[in-house]
């Protein structure tokens, strides 16, 4: 593993627990379900949050959905896509192994309440965000419906999961390998038709949460999309995360991650993440490289 | 050295601070200032006056005892003045940099009456230099345990000196910090070449070597609370110095656009995350060759301007929208910046970021003349109609100011704030609106400098001894 140069005399973890890696166990095509040590995340941590991660000493910090909490064991669940350099590595690391650092619960908690009918809708790893959520309005009273959608079969991850919370679950991929082909949009315009939805909440790619929030305006829903803009501290210091909501200028890690969709800004908030998309692109073939060598 | 008279001590000339020359440093991310060497530090020294009773430490926000350690340096004794400046100063190396003297101890001092005041500053950074070359260590706190335990909120200035009393108090004391490296500002804010990094991790580690414990990782207020931390976690005591942290706006068309970005993300990038090295695993604009501007006239701005300079940007151009006088950054940097070759355009303002699909592409700016003095006594910036330019730039960096980090007050619900969202304190105490909470810095006063932010949490440190007794 990588070294960075005066890493010893950069920490002084005298406290800190290591954040050692539990299990680590892949879950569909590079995406690995992350089982690690977080005491005081597992401790505190509520549907909707998110964790800043370093995986190794020299690590960039990136965002990542906190997918569950044992605050029992002192354990967090991550699930991690690699798309890129550091995620490449995250995934790659193995059980016994130590992530660098792990900060939060950051971010504001879902707003649970017993709205009546409420439908999550995920695509690709954005189910990790949406199973809290989901197993949280459950709890709360809610009849829960769950849309999630794929590229196809292999990429469709946490559905069992998302069974044992929800009412019910729809699929659909874009191959039709597995549920309704089509988008999940599709499937969401079939059950907004058939039953009366009081709430929706939507993770994944953004022109998804986009369409989702398009289907929903119409019908007057109040849409809750969960937001991934570039961040670095995760804390309000920096001002990289922020986005346009209702005209107003606001921070995805303090105000959000969580935002009205029918007023987010998603035209900006895609473009302003292809700030770094040729470093990325290197980074990840570095990544794979090193990995491969 | 001969004993000087008064007389001959008042004719000679400031020892002048040895410098990398402009170009040279311009390029790299090493410091700009070398330091004195002993014979340099000594011939300063033997310039003081030793007056009876030292305006100079008047001047000081902590009160260190400047004259007596400038009379051990003059005569050599670099360990015994090390020994003083302790005893106020857990950060001597930081201070020695970063001070404002010139409107402090140096702006006090009888020397400055003739245009030169003795180097102050030069001088604590010198002995506090000599004493980190020589391994030297801050001793263990010989004070009985006293069984009490504080827990401080935040690494930065304010907190680190907090730590350092109430350690030396007896105490138990654990400081936590939200990003990866302690430091606060000094590690994430300041850069490089104006603090090296290795000297704020060695002051810091002085601090471990006394016994005070660190836990990175950890941001109050989201997850484990105050409240928490004074039951579940059993501290007698808290002090919150978590600082100015929540970047500033200009609130004008186009700052969504890539391209627009707070200085505080610029320097995070570069100085905590090292985007400037090759191997870096953080991404920072590239701007190599490219016009960069940078908005705003403090400390902060002028670092960004110089930081953005390293990087290879041709032309930068600071846009500060009062006249030189009014701006807040010290006028060292200011020189050092515009020998570097940073541009300063006073008396203009942004109206307008112009973007290119997505991308900054232009910033129009409005001139500006002076008005009547502000609430503060400085004079309002008011705009020229139809005075109108566009620049071309490829970045532009807001540098105009951060508010109070909001995470804390928000879910610390009996912690009274002032109208401008800054934790209320007394000024004297630091305390706060709940009992045992004390706060200091930034996150009190707005913001300000690191020299103030020790004094806040020195202060606090007393009043929090006092209220656990």
């Amino acid at each position: 593993m990588r070294k960075a140069e005066g890493a010893a005399l950069c920490k002084l973890h005298l406290v800190t627990p290591r954040f050692t890696i539990h299990e680590t166990i892949e879950v569909g095509p590079d995406i690995a379900r992350i089982v690690v040590d977080a005491p005081r995340v597992a401790r505190h941590a509520r549907a909707g949050q998110f964790v800043i991660i370093r995986p190794l000493d020299d690590s960039e910090r990136i965002p990542l959905t906190i997918c569950g909490a044992d605050p029992d064991k002192g354990t967090i669940t991550l699930v991690v896509q690699a798309i890129g350099g550091t995620t490449t590595e995250t995934n790659a690391m193995e059980a016994g192994e130590a992530f660098s650092d792990i900060l939060g619960p950051l971010g504001l908690p879902t707003e649970i309440e017993e709205f009546g009918t409420c439908v999550v809708v995920a695509g690709g790893v954005g189910v990790a965000i949406v199973l809290p959520v989901a197993k949280a309005l459950a709890e709360a009273g809610n009849r829960v419906i769950g849309i999630v959608g794929a590229r196809d079969d292999d990429h469709l991850i946490l559905v069992d999961e998302m069974t044992d919370v929800c009412d019910e679950v729809l699929l659909a991929t874009e191959d039709g390998s597995a549920g309704t082909r089509g988008f999940v949009t599709d499937v969401l315009e079939k059950v907004m038709g058939a039953h009366d939805v009081d709430r929706v909440l939507t993770a994944g790619p953004i022109p998804m949460m986009r369409a989702v929030g398009e289907l929903t305006r119409p019908h007057g829903t109040p849409t809750i999309a969960s937001l991934n803009p570039i961040m670095v501290d995760g804390t309000g210091m920096c001002g990289g995360c922020r986005v346009t909501v209702g005209g107003e200028t606001l921070f995805a890690c303090i105000d959000g991650p969580e935002f009205d969709a029918h007023a987010v800004d998603f035209v900006s908030l895609q473009k302003r993440n292809e700030a770094y998309h040729t470093f990325e692109a290197c980074r990840l073939r570095d990544a794979r490289e090193e990995l491969d060598a | 050295m001969p004993e000087l008279t008064k007389r001959e001590r008042m004719k000679m000339d400031r020892t002048v601070m040895p410098m990398r020359s402009a170009t040279e440093r311009a390029t790299d991310f090493d410091e700009v200032n070398s330091g004195y060497d002993t014979e340099m530090a000594m011939l300063e020294a033997s310039r003081c006056l030793e007056c009876k009773r030292p305006v100079c430490v008047d001047g000081c926000p902590v009160g260190i005892r400047i004259r007596d350690f400038i009379v051990l340096v003059a005569v050599g004794d670099t360990s015994g003045a090390a020994t003083i400046i302790l005893e106020d100063n857990a950060l001597p190396a930081v201070c020695g940099r970063v001070c404002p003297q010139e409107s402090q101890c140096e702006e006090a001092c009888v020397l400055g009456k003739k245009g030169r005041p003795i180097a102050i500053g030069h001088l604590e950074r010198f002995v506090a230099d000599e004493e980190r070359k020589r391994g030297l260590r801050h001793a263990a706190s010989v004070t009985p345990p006293t069984g009490k335990s504080v827990a401080v909120i935040g690494s930065g200035p304010a907190g680190l000196a907090c730590a350092g009393d109430l350690i030396q108090m007896g105490h138990s004391v654990t400081v936590f910090e939200a990003l990866h490296e302690l430091g606060g500002v000094l590690a994430y804010g300041i850069p490089e070449f104006r603090l090296p990094k290795e000297i704020v991790r060695s002051e810091i580690s002085g601090l471990a070597d006394q016994g005070v414990v660190f836990e990175t990782d950890v941001l109050i207020g989201s997850g484990t609370t105050l409240a928490d931390l004074m039951s579940e976690e059993g501290f007698d005591s808290v002090f919150v110095g978590t600082g100015a942290g929540l970047p500033r706006f200009p609130g004008i068309q186009g700052e969504d656009l890539i391209g627009v970005l707070s200085a505080n993300e610029f320097l995070t990038r570069v100085n905590l995350m090292t985007a400037n090295l090759s191997d870096s695993q953080t991404p920072v604009y590239d701007v190599a060759g490219r016009p960069v501007v940078v908005i705003g006239g403090g400390n902060t701005a002028v670092d960004a301007a110089r930081v953005a300079l390293r990087l290879g940007a041709q032309p930068v151009t600071m846009l500060y929208r009062r006249s030189e006088e009014e701006m807040p950054a010290r006028d060292e940097e200011i020189e050092h910046a515009r020998q570097e070759g940073v541009k300063i355009r006073l008396l203009v303002a942004p109206v307008v970021f112009d973007g290119d699909d997505g991308w900054l592409s232009s910033v129009t700016i409005q001139e500006m003349e002076l008005g009547e003095p502000d609430d503060q006594g400085r004079a309002r910036p008011v705009p020229i109609d139809g005075a109108f330019e566009t620049i071309p730039t490829d970045v532009a960096i807001v540098a105009i100011g951060n508010s109070p980090n909001p995470v804390l007050i928000r879910s610390t619900p009996d912690l009274a704030t002032t109208p401008w969202g800054t934790v209320e304190t007394d000024s004297e105490t630091g305390a706060t609106s709940i009992p045992g909470v004390f706060a200091g810095g930034d996150i009190a006063t707005g913001g300000a400098t690191v020299i103030l932010a020790l004094a806040a949490g020195r202060k606090a440190a007393t009043a929090i001894d006092q209220w656990m007794r």
